[in-house]
């Protein structure tokens, strides 16, 4: 009987990760096909899919495109999430419950809505459909998820800290570079991290806010238009373990607490 | 009159309705140990974080070295902070903790990494400089930022419970050190601290607070052996206290009516005065003694052996509310249940304001 459930548990566990894990494995390996169709069966494994999206530069660019946006973008918002989340933390606001649900408020809100939003109104302004339009789009999104991961860590054991800063002399910004940045930095790095994920991944407000430069993910949706090939699972293989990488960077910051 | 190092004039500071400090008034020597010493919520903490300037006063100056500090940032003030938490840089090594000060100060590294291994050094350190603070033990870090507060020579070093953290043993230990270093630099301690024993060992000049307001300062010994005020000769060691009333004088004496009976003392205060009597536990003598006040007598309700001493509670039988504190010899032969007779010498009774 015993063995019976646990034979049964270890069953469900695997359909489970196989619920979860089999598209991308399915992705993954016919990215290796040799043939020119993704379906089975497997003819691989081979590269040439591979070198097929290395030497289409509408892709590498693409690809250069996403990462300056993710990178750039994930700056701006880790910064400006910081500095929100600092001023939050360290003085009394008026209506500081309040400006702080609506600080964190976005990451309610579907990318779809906050992509039209930004659409509107940058149609208004006059700002044109670019690679800068769909940056500020990934700042908007991120900058909430930036603050929240930021503003849970600082607690008041780092009050006394920076105290101790100012006392011996430092002026505030010095206070703010040398001690808080540095203390803060395993949450600083984790919301670089998880920013530079969801700006790489994004599609909605990437195809709505660029024409032509455009990102990666808008890039693989122009290319599926034509049909399914091994080239598109090749490219998104790639997308998936530049995703990879980054989501490790977020949990080893995050999750390695450093022994105070 | 020369000008004290510290002047703080009639300061007192509300936390929103709250007052936690009522006209508070208090100068400090340059070269001394100052205790701050009272219960929490005594406003011991804001006023050294006042001094500190992390909290401006709602009204009253601080002087410092006869200037106004009163609105200075801590940055610019003569002052640097021992923080009850030590509140190092987890992410710099001991000697970049330490060398901060003169860092923020531009001194450059060579004479910086000189200045704190020297600072090290004072405190028994010196090994440490590479170390981050996190592999250091309790005592170490607290030691580490006594050095980082201490390097950049300020005119006034705040110490917030520094050895509140601690274990006894190492308490103990640090307040030895304490004074050590005190002497050894001169620079003037400012101490807070919730321990009478560690204000008596520590202090030249002893405050005690209560309810935002100083009851008493002065040299411990004097603070200890005559109290100005009730709490102070409750909270600065332990005392018996009786309250009377005076009822008659004459010939500089006057008789004061207690709940255990009349007793005689030396005093003028006019008939009907209410008054405490304060008697510390060493002073009482339990049992058949050769003390002129007798007391009454008492049923031992409990005994503490201390090694030294027995720390006895009785209830004396005239008024069972009354609780006397006395201390026995270690070898004294008394067990609860006990009845006693209780006397103490008229001049060891501290007379205090009803």
């Amino acid at each position: 009987m015993r063995r019976i459930v646990r034979i049964a548990s270890l069953a469900y566990a695997l359909a489970v990760y196989a619920f979860i894990f089999l598209p991308v494995v399915v992705l993954v390996l016919f990215s290796l096909q040799s043939t020119s169709f993704p379906i089975p069966p497997f003819t691989g494994p081979s590269l040439r899919w591979y070198e097929a999206v290395l030497s289409d530069t509408r892709l590498t660019s693409a690809l250069v495109n996403s990462l300056l946006v993710a990178s750039i973008s994930s700056l701006a918002a880790v910064t400006l999430g910081f500095l929100s989340a600092w001023g939050f933390a360290r003085f009394v606001l008026p209506g500081s419950a309040l400006l702080r649900g609506l600080i964190t408020l976005p990451l309610t809100v579907s990318y779809l809505i906050i992509g039209m939003g930004l659409l509107v109104l940058f149609n208004w302004a006059g700002v044109p459909k670019s690679l800068l339009a769909a940056g500020i789009g990934h700042v908007v999104i991120n900058l909430p998820l930036c603050f929240a991961i930021i503003y849970s860590q600082m607690g008041d054991h780092q009050i006394n800290i920076e105290r101790a800063a100012r006392d011996l002399g430092a002026p505030e910004w010095k206070v703010l570079l040398l001690v808080t940045v540095p203390v803060m930095a395993p949450a600083i790095f984790a919301g670089f991290f998880l920013s530079m994920t969801f700006s790489w991944d994004e599609f909605v407000i990437s195809f709505l806010l660029t024409r032509f430069d455009t990102t990666l993910p808008v890039e693989i949706w122009n290319l599926l238009r034509s049909g399914l090939n091994p080239k598109t699972n090749a490219v998104g293989s790639l997308v998936f373990a530049v995703s990879i990488v980054l989501v490790v960077l977020f949990e080893l910051t995050l999750l390695r607490r450093k022994p105070v | 009159m020369s000008t004290p190092l510290v002047d703080i004039r009639n300061v007192s500071h509300r936390f929103g309705q709250l007052a936690v400090l009522k006209n508070v008034s208090l100068r400090i020597e340059p070269g001394s140990y100052t205790i701050l010493l009272g219960p929490s919520g005594s406003g011991k903490t804001t006023l050294l974080s006042i001094l500190g300037g992390f909290v401006n006063p709602s009204e009253g100056k601080v002087l410092i070295r006869g200037e106004d500090c009163t609105s200075m940032p801590p940055a610019r003030r003569p002052t640097t902070t021992v923080f009850q938490d030590y509140a190092l840089f987890p992410h710099m090594s001991v000697g970049a903790n330490v060398g901060f000060g003169l860092r923020m100060q531009g001194v450059d590294s060579a004479t910086r990494a000189a200045k704190a291994r020297e600072a090290l050094a004072l405190v028994g350190l010196a090994s440490t400089f590479d170390k981050k603070p996190h592999q250091l033990s309790g005592g170490q870090r607290q030691r580490v930022a006594l050095a980082r507060a201490l390097v950049i020579e300020p005119a006034v070093l705040l110490l917030d419970e520094p050895l509140g953290a601690l274990d006894l043993k190492l308490r103990r230990q640090m307040q030895d050190e304490l004074k050590a270093i005190q002497k050894r630099v001169g620079t003037a301690f400012i101490h807070v601290t919730h321990d009478q024993e560690e204000a008596m060992a520590l202090a030249d000049h002893c405050v005690v607070m209560n309810d935002g307001r100083i009851e008493d300062e002065g040299a411990p010994e004097r603070v200890y052996a005559r109290p100005a005020t009730r709490f102070s000769a409750t909270f600065m060691g332990e005392s018996t206290i009786l309250a009377g009333n005076v009822s008659g004088n004459g010939n500089g004496h006057m008789t004061i009516t207690t709940e255990i009976g009349p007793i005689s003392l030396p005093g003028t205060s006019s008939v009907g005065t209410g008054i405490a009597l304060a008697i510390r536990p060493e002073h009482i003598v339990l049992g058949e003694g050769r003390s002129d006040t007798p007391l009454g007598t008492a049923k031992v309700s409990d005994v503490v052996f201390q090694g030294s001493f027995k720390r006895v509670l009785a209830a004396s039988n005239q008024n069972p509310g009354l609780q006397f504190i006395a201390k026995a010899p270690a070898s004294a032969v008394i067990q609860p249940g006990d009845t006693v007779g209780v006397s103490c010498n008229a001049g060891d009774i501290i007379q205090l304001a009803g």
